[in-house]
């Protein structure tokens, strides 16, 4: 591994960097957006919102990403829907995180005394105007170490887009080392772009688990 | 409608599973009256009260709140919530807002007053309550006595037509219990309409104007404050009162 080489690739990879910062936010988004709607249908009180929810979550959480991701981008242009790389990335990894996403902000809700839910009651709120006002401020207390954690794995995994021929980092680094047969330095500079990204969200997330100690 | 509000009972039956809690209880509490239910505890005081404000349901009897069928599968039940209050015996504050926000929040969100007369009214509430000091506060930097001071600033907040108290003293320290039931004498005062779950007999002998006690899911007795507490009747009630008054 020497300088000059560095010099060459990073400028090469950092291009795939933007596309993972594009496909990790949006998956973010997409994931906590989703992952809202599965968890208020998990605790509608609907008999039919929740069993939707419930399969919803149990199909997405046990299969494979990849194999999710394959299938929207290649399974779906069968009956006509057809997504670019990055739509289809950003959608499956999106759908596969909405699941974790919910079942964090479940426990969260869950985590919320029940008392809470008398007072509101009591004070004539609607269930959706209880939702808003007292339930949820305080489950995203409870949940945001937790959705930390799945930020960063987000990131990580925005790394099996690369499958799908969405050109980030993991994709740039694997068509730059095998053209180059630079392994070494090629995949070590992957990693270290990878962890450049992590290390702020680790250390959000231990700020954000010291202050929910403390409260 | 409120001209004349008054909240009645009618045979109420109610199980948890298969315990058997209330056993066909009528009552009726008028405009004005202060009504002390007394009992041991697990007689059903709390469960008459939550009833009413529709936080359980009951399988069988009436209950009517200023006129309206009180069916938490319903909606109006917001009616009847936004009739009476409730205070509980855990506060049930929201610790997420400040001391001013837990009393606004109700009249903003549910009645739809403004931010400014909410706030307006919110500050005059807590005057009475004694903690115009405390607006900015959040509810954990509170003792237990404050926190319930707020709570009943909040029930007021809503001008209920009548407050439940579901033994408000229960969870406090000795020493701020006094701070709570005067608030709640000085609102006795006023003429609130109140039925009070409560283990403090001396407050019941002087500010109900009935006592009712319930045992085993059904009342014994019912009268005059004096009555009950002095001279009752029933020998369950003079077991009982004997046994909470020897206790200290």
């Amino acid at each position: 591994m020497n300088l000059s080489e560095i010099l060459i690739f990073l400028p090469i990879l950092l291009e795939g960097v933007k596309l993972t910062v594009i496909v990790t936010f949006g998956a973010l988004i997409f994931s906590t957006v989703l992952g809202l709607v599965w968890v208020l249908m998990r605790v509608s009180g609907y008999w039919v919102l929740r069993k939707i929810s419930t399969w919803a979550v149990n199909i997405l959480r046990g299969t494979p990403i990849l194999i999710q991701l394959f299938y929207i981008y290649f399974v779906l242009p069968e009956i006509g829907i057809t997504l670019t790389a990055v739509q289809a990335g950003i959608i499956g990894l999106g759908l596969a995180f909405s699941a974790y996403q919910s079942e964090n902000f479940r426990s969260g809700i869950e985590a919320v005394d029940h008392g809470q839910v008398e007072a509101a009651q009591s004070l004539g709120m609607s269930w959706p105007l209880m939702m808003r006002r007292v339930i949820l401020p305080q489950a995203a207390r409870i949940v945001l170490p937790t959705y930390g954690n799945t930020m960063i794995m987000i990131l990580k995994d925005s790394s099996l887009a690369s499958t799908i021929t969405v050109a980030e980092l993991a994709f740039k680094g694997q068509i730059l080392a095998s053209s180059t047969f630079k392994y070494s330095t090629v995949l070590t500079l992957v990693a270290f772009l990878y962890l450049f990204m992590s290390l702020p969200l680790i250390s959000l997330v231990g700020w954000l688990e010291r202050r929910k100690k403390k409260s | 409608m409120t001209s004349k509000f008054n909240i009645s009972l009618k045979n109420v039956h109610k199980h948890f599973g298969k315990n058997h809690v209330l056993k066909g209880v009528s009552a009726s509490i008028s405009k004005g009256e202060v009504v002390c239910v007394i009992g041991p505890s697990g007689s059903g005081k709390s469960t008459i009260l939550r009833c009413i404000n529709g936080l359980e349901s009951y399988e069988s009897g009436s209950i009517l709140a200023g006129g309206i069928e009180v069916d938490s599968s319903r909606p109006s039940i917001i009616e009847v919530r936004t009739l009476i209050s409730m205070v509980f015996q855990r506060f049930n504050l929201f610790p997420h807002r400040t001391v001013l926000e837990n009393v606004i929040e109700g009249p903003i969100f549910v009645k739809k007053q403004s931010i400014e007369m909410a706030e307006y009214f919110g500050r005059e509430l807590l005057k009475r309550v004694g903690l115009s000091n405390k607006e900015r506060a959040y509810p954990p930097q509170l003792s237990g006595g404050q926190m319930q001071r707020v709570a009943i600033a909040r029930a007021l907040a809503m001008n209920p037509e009548a407050i439940l108290f579901d033994e408000p003293t229960s969870a406090l320290d000795p020493e701020l219990v006094g701070e709570v039931l005067s608030v709640m004498r000085y609102l006795a005062e006023e003429g609130m309409t109140m039925l009070v779950a409560t283990h403090e007999m001396d407050f019941a002998r002087s500010v109900a104007d009935r006592v009712i006690f319930l045992d085993e899911g059904q009342i014994v007795e019912e009268g005059s404050a004096m009555k009950i507490l002095t001279a009752p009747e029933h020998p369950r009630t003079q077991h009982f009162l004997h046994r909470i008054l020897t206790r200290s």
